[in-house]
């Protein structure tokens, strides 16, 4: 089972090494990982996809609890949630698939964000499955590069007052 | 505000934390908080021959005294000789604190002389590490380390100081109170769950206390006893955790696990509820997992929430400091003021049950005439001492043969490396012990392998003028190992045996210690008795049967009901 982890961490050196760290030495899965400071500087805000069954994900979330650095973790996949991730994708475009590429880009609502007269490089968000659909659709006609932000996430608030 | 260098600050530092002894090992990475050390004079600083004895020397101070033990060495091969002592005290949760030296901010990186990336090298095996980058942040770090290191779940923290850090200047305000956002352990355990415990409690008939370590580092040994005698509950214990219940009382089992007591095992494998306080349910202690307590509840108290449901399903977690749920629980049996005698039919039928377990099959071992069995040496080491000394031991069968045939009444009386079984690691937690506890009795109980893993510590210990005893039971193979290979590896002998030993008593008297052997076992008594009393460093080997086996023995992936008796 698939989990979305939102960890508040303190700022320092050394603070994400510990919780890749905790992934690797435990034996625990990283689907994908994404950082940065939050509004206040001291602190950094990290979306961590992970995948196990639920004593796993429990102790996962003990663990990461457990380091000093840690300051706040929420499964944010146990409710309602956003989330979202970008690609660059650079595509081959050679004369025949030029216009296919861009149909694809604009059923996709894709942003071509650079040109060459043999490729174009795309900006595609959105949650991950879509990112899986656009990445599918384009392989057949080349991709030659990609690149991928992984997960953020965030709780949704509640629709009543 | 004055105006400090990093080197006086550690020391500073030290003094306000109440800190009067380190163990370590100079370098040239180090040699400013040395030079701070000797200008002031008010720490003393144990000097060992080997960092991983100062680790080990510092834990053993730690684990005797219940205070933080500090350790002091010099950069790259001194921090890394360190490493296997922290991995000691962490697995164990022993606060201890490692000062490292560190070349200049401005070289690390460079792959300077004597640079190694210690705080990478030992982030999974600290509770914590620094370092420190800014002297500025100096005062606070150190504040930290000390509090990090024996708040919640104790462990080790390390600090590495680089040599400008150590003599830049900063203002020294070392704050009295400490708040950090991002570690608040949870001491206080929850009421409600306290209850919900306490009415499982009320309704078993066939329970058990399963105490771990916990017990010891809370200081819960009294409100275990109270408890146990309370409601008539029987008690077994983990490795960590002997010492944390009178071994010699009616309602204790010894030890359980893969070479715990027939009837411990058998008791948790037929309980209708474990009450799990400061243990972790190591797989040296559920065996086989799936076929461990089938039939009973489990309430499991411990400060550290990753140690519950890690690897057993729990009913009950209590979060907290043992001490303080074992409190509780104690105050609503005596609130309810239930009579002694209705506890006592309760578990009527179980304790005797438990009385024909201990009857069919308790710790033995076979006598044969001209050998030694170094059970009978540690059986006669126990009633001559009269079970009053602190024991440390090496880790194999020394250790097992100690935890069976020594009976201790009292917490803090044995010092051995349960979680990381770190061979090498008694006699300098002997010399950590005795430096603590200069009047009293501190025996090392070792064998021939592990004690030569940290032997140059005789030297320190002769420097220190310590009257650690030694009792190595020689028995010329790597014992546990060599026990494996002929239970389960069709006697091969792989490398166990020792075909060359050095003359342990002409050593010790190299050394300037003293030395007396027993081949016989009617030389069993008169040597315990000579080194025991002898004064100074007296090493007392034994030549044991070399083939002795530690047993009951539960095979390595076996339930521990399918014990092999001697």
């Amino acid at each position: 089972m698939k989990h979305t982890l939102s960890v508040l961490v303190e700022n320092t050196p050394g603070a994400l090494s510990r919780i890749t760290g905790l992934f690797s030495g435990r034996g625990f899965n990283i689907e994908s990982l994404s950082v940065a400071a939050t509004l206040d500087p001291t602190l950094s805000h990290l979306t961590l996809v992970t995948k196990g069954d639920d004593p796993i994900i429990e102790q996962i979330i003990k663990q990461l609890r457990r380091l000093v650095d840690v300051y706040k973790v929420v499964d944010v996949s146990e409710g309602e949630f956003v989330e979202r991730e970008m690609a660059l994708i650079k595509v081959r475009a050679e004369d025949e698939t030029r216009a296919e590429v861009l149909r694809t880009c604009d059923i996709f609502r894709c942003k071509v964000v650079d040109v060459s007269p043999r490729t174009y490089t795309v900006e595609v968000t959105g949650p991950e499955s879509k990112l899986k659909a656009v990445i599918e659709l384009l392989s057949p006609i080349g991709i030659k590069e990609i690149s991928r932000t992984g997960t953020i996430a965030m709780a949704r608030e509640k629709k009543t007052a | 505000m004055a105006r400090m260098t990093g080197k006086d600050m550690v020391i500073e530092a030290l003094k306000r934390e109440g800190i009067d002894l380190v163990f370590g090992f100079p370098g040239g990475a180090i040699i400013d908080v040395y030079d701070a050390l000797e200008k002031d004079g008010n720490v003393k600083h144990v000097l060992v021959r080997h960092e991983q004895g100062a680790a080990h020397a510092a834990d053993g101070y730690a684990r005797a005294t219940g205070k933080v033990g500090v350790c002091l060495v010099t950069s790259g091969p001194g921090a890394t000789n360190t490493v296997t002592g922290i991995a000691t005290a962490s697995m164990d949760s022993v606060p201890i604190v490692v000062f490292t030296g560190q070349v200049p901010t401005s070289l690390i990186g460079n792959d300077a002389f004597q640079e190694v990336d210690i705080v990478g090298i030992t982030r999974p095996c600290t509770k914590h590490n620094y370092l420190v980058r800014d002297v500025k942040d100096l005062p606070r770090i150190l504040k930290e380390a000390f509090y990090i290191a024996r708040s919640g779940r104790p462990g080790p923290v390390l600090v590495d100081l680089p040599k400008d850090v150590q003599n830049g200047k900063a203002e020294f305000e070392y704050p009295d109170e400490i708040g950090l956002r991002s570690y608040n352990p949870v001491t206080k355990p929850n009421a409600k769950q306290i209850e919900r415990a306490f009415s499982l409690i009320r309704q078993a008939k066939r329970p058990i206390i399963y105490a771990g370590g916990g017990i010891i580092i809370s200081g819960a040994h009294k409100e275990l006893r109270a408890f146990a005698e309370a409601v008539n509950a029987p008690v077994t214990m983990t490795l960590m955790g002997l010492g944390g219940f009178p071994g010699t009382h009616r309602l204790s089992l010894g030890m359980l696990g893969m070479h715990g007591t027939y009837a411990a095992n058998m008791a948790m494998a037929n309980s209708d509820l474990i009450i799990a306080a400061g243990a972790r349910f190591d797989d040296r202690v559920t065996g086989k997992i799936e076929a461990f307590v089938p039939k009973a509840k489990i309430i499991h108290l411990d400060i550290d929430p990753t140690s519950i449901q890690k690897n057993v399903r729990v009913d009950i977690p209590i979060v907290g400091d043992c001490k303080m749920a074992l409190r509780g629980l104690l105050n609503i049996v005596e609130d309810e003021g239930r009579p002694a005698e209705d506890w006592i039919e309760q578990h009527q039928a179980w304790m005797q049950q438990i009385e024909a377990w201990k009857a069919r099959h308790p710790l033995t071992y076979k006598k044969e005439p001209g050998v030694i069995k170094p059970q009978y040496v540690i059986e006669r080491l126990y009633e001559m001492t009269k079970g009053r000394a602190i024991i440390t031991t090496e880790v194999g069968q020394n250790q097992m043969w100690t935890a069976q045939f020594y009976k201790f009444d009292e917490p803090r009386t044995l010092l051995t490396s349960g979680g990381l079984g770190t061979m090498g690691y008694g006699f300098p937690a002997a010399i950590g012990a005795q430096m603590a506890f200069p009047d009293k009795l501190v025996i090392d109980v070792a064998g021939d392998g592990s004690i030569q893993m940290n032997i140059q510590e005789m030297a320190t210990a002769m420097e220190q003028h310590l009257p650690v005893k030694i009792v190595i039971l020689n028995n010329q193979f790597l014992g546990m190992v060599r026990q494996w290979q002929e239970l389960f590896y069709g006697r091969r002998y792989a490398a166990t045996k020792f075909e060359w030993n050095p003359d342990f008593v002409k050593l010790a008297e190299a050394y300037g210690a003293k030395g007396f052997r027993a081949t016989i076992p009617e030389e069993v008594d008169d040597v315990l008795s000579r080194g025991l009393e002898a004064e100074g460093l007296v090493v007392m080997e034994f030549a044991i049967a070399p083939e002795e086996g530690v047993f009951p023995m539960v095979p390595a992936g076996k339930a521990t009901t399918e014990m092999l008796l001697v």
